[in-house]
């Protein structure tokens, strides 16, 4: 990928001093900007342990205080909680899988097989990527309904599982890993489509799978919009949704709230950290070629 | 381990069945419910009614659509929110992005992952946050403005002119992020030498910056300002939550999206919503379009 080849930074002046005042004002621009970034979830993570009470003082709380397992109990009490968090992983994994079979699948054929109205279909892929996401809302809806759908978290990961981003992905990958000789020559030992492909494409495509099943698993942990068309009882919530019914009462458990919400930032968060170069390579990659 | 002869697949057949879930999901989720959109358009039709009191009603929907109010005001809180939160995104992305680019090497990684935690952060987390944020009385940001500059609280989420710049805000402090990585990734790719060489002519940073790196980077302008519109033209989730669903203080947060939510959840009118949702979709198109014209990289220049 373009991205990770990474050219030498230019070569800073001839230690001229203006050239180190350039270098020191640049660390402080991105770092106040980097505090501007984290702030937000540090407030997050400390009023998680503070009481309502407490996060309504002036000033607000800036350190952590004791009441983290109390807002715990709290958000416990007005949510099934373990349940909501338990569908969010389970939609979170069903349509990760899903989505890495279906879109390999298609992106290999895409890729390096010959079919009729292989051209067009791509096209009709990629025109996809470039209809707005209220164009499906309605429609959606409608045919979860007719499914009967409504409620069921299959409605969550099924309709998702092609992606066209994911077949684009999937494409662009194989076409530069898979060599077409090497499937010519597995074809003529008499190996079969289906274990060519199980045998020798996924095993090739690893890294772009790898990318592709974390972008899937944060879309689908983070996505609040199905859920909210097609979900209609509590217990059935993933954990966005039911986080969110906290807050429609007059009487709002801030502390709890808070709780939940870094509860549901954790997760992704470390995911993120372990793994962010990968994923921001993954996503920024259809954008550099 | 071989399998019989009647299971395994042949070369003509495959790509057919290797494509065959993506054109099954496609038909089912995708063509159909976009061709259903359209032919609801033409229909008035309450959900509660069944599918049969679907009843055939011309153009009204979209005449409904044009006369209503709140179609067009909703389609202004959208084109306002788009700007006031999409242009800065890029103003500040793009010298961001020269900084990290020309100074930081070892921490390279971690900054970037710093600036793009808020877009991989759950909107419902994020809106929640900011809900706490910009409250009122006790809001960390009026803390803050009243302590660095002694101004008075500001009602930022229940006042009609003041809920847009707090969601503008929001959307481009989730963002920015993106973009600057965008950008970076996009001046990696350019030649280090280029760089050496207007050093040793003696041309200062400022001038590499306009006559090298801005040059170098116009296609990902070109293509993070088209992301930009189109995603700024679609914002529901950021409105939605902080408004709990309907729109905040006289409707001044109302994106299309919300209203086109509002009007087939809240009033059950899914034919007139479809007939917006067409009607949307050409406003966004025509848009995409002009940035098109405004900032496609001219071909025959670096």
């Amino acid at each position: 990928m373009s991205v990770a080849a990474i050219t030498p930074a230019p070569v800073i002046g001839h230690g001229a001093a203006g050239a180190r005042t350039v270098r020191w004002s640049a660390y402080l621009i991105v770092g106040i900007g980097a505090l501007f970034m984290l702030a937000p979830f540090w407030f997050m993570f400390v009023f998680a342990t503070h009481s309502r009470g407490e996060i309504f003082n002036l000033p607000p709380p800036l350190w952590f205080g004791h009441d983290l397992l109390a807002n715990f109990r709290l958000l416990t009490q007005r949510i099934p909680f373990w349940l909501n968090l338990g569908w969010s992983l389970y939609v979170a994994l069903m349509a990760t899988v899903l989505t890495l079979l279906f879109c390999s699948m298609a992106g290999y054929a895409f890729a390096l097989m010959e079919f009729r109205f292989r051209k067009a279909l791509f096209g009709l892929v990629m025109a996809t990527m470039l209809l707005p996401s209220f164009m499906n809302m309605i429609p959606m809806f409608m045919i979860m309904d007719a499914l009967g759908w409504i409620d069921q978290q299959r409605a969550l990961y099924v309709p998702g599982a092609a992606s066209a981003f994911g077949i684009f992905l999937m494409r662009q990958f194989a076409s530069s890993a898979v060599p077409k000789e090497l499937l010519e020559a597995a074809r003529m030992d008499g190996c079969g489509e289906f274990s060519l492909y199980w045998r020798i494409v996924l095993p090739l495509m690893k890294p772009a799978l790898g990318t592709l099943a974390l972008i899937t698993f944060i879309q689908s942990w983070n996505n609040f919009i199905n859920p909210l068309i097609v979900m209609r009882s509590l217990p059935n919530y993933t954990l966005p949704l039911a986080i969110r019914s906290l807050q429609s009462t007059m009487n709002t458990e801030w502390g709890a709230l808070m709780c939940g919400s870094a509860i549901a930032t954790i997760p992704l968060t470390v995911l993120f950290a372990i793994t962010s170069r990968q994923l921001i390579a993954g996503l920024t990659a259809g954008a550099v070629k | 381990m071989r399998l019989p002869a009647f299971l395994r697949l042949s070369p003509r057949w495959a790509p057919y069945v290797f494509i065959s879930p993506f054109l099954l999901l496609f038909a089912v989720f995708s063509l159909f419910p976009l061709c259903f959109s359209l032919y609801l358009a033409f229909q008035s039709w309450e959900p509660t009614g069944g599918l049969r009191a679907m009843e055939f009603v011309g153009m009204s929907n979209f005449t409904f659509a044009i006369k209503d109010g709140w179609f067009w005001m909703s389609l202004r809180n959208t084109l306002w929110l788009a700007l006031a939160s999409g242009v800065p995104q890029h103003l500040v992305a793009i010298p961001l992005a020269a900084f990290i680019h020309t100074s930081f090497m070892r921490l390279r990684d971690g900054v970037m992952a710093i600036y793009f935690l808020p877009y991989i952060t759950s909107t419902v987390a994020i809106a929640i946050m900011f809900r706490s944020l910009f409250s009122q009385d006790y809001g960390m940001i009026n803390a803050a403005l009243a302590g660095l500059f002694g101004m008075a609280h500001t009602d930022w989420l229940t006042n009609a002119q003041h809920i847009k710049p707090a969601i503008a805000f929001i959307v481009f402090w989730r963002y920015v992020g993106f973009n600057t990585v965008l950008y970076l990734a996009a001046m990696q790719t350019i030649p280090g030498d280029l760089y050496e060489a207007a050093t040793l002519d003696g041309a200062s940073r400022w001038k590499q910056f306009l006559h090298i790196t801005l040059p170098s980077i116009k296609p990902m302008i070109f293509f993070g300002v088209t992301l930009s519109v189109i995603g700024g033209l679609q914002l529901f989730e950021e409105p939605f939550i902080l408004t709990g669903g309907k729109g905040g203080p006289q409707q001044a947060a109302m994106t299309s999206a919300v209203y086109l939510f509002r009007e087939a959840f809240d009033f059950n009118d899914f034919g007139g919503a479809s007939a917006m949702s067409w009607l949307l979709f050409v406003v966004v198109a025509l848009l995409t379009w002009i940035t098109n014209l405004a900032f496609r990289p001219r071909k025959g220049r670096a």
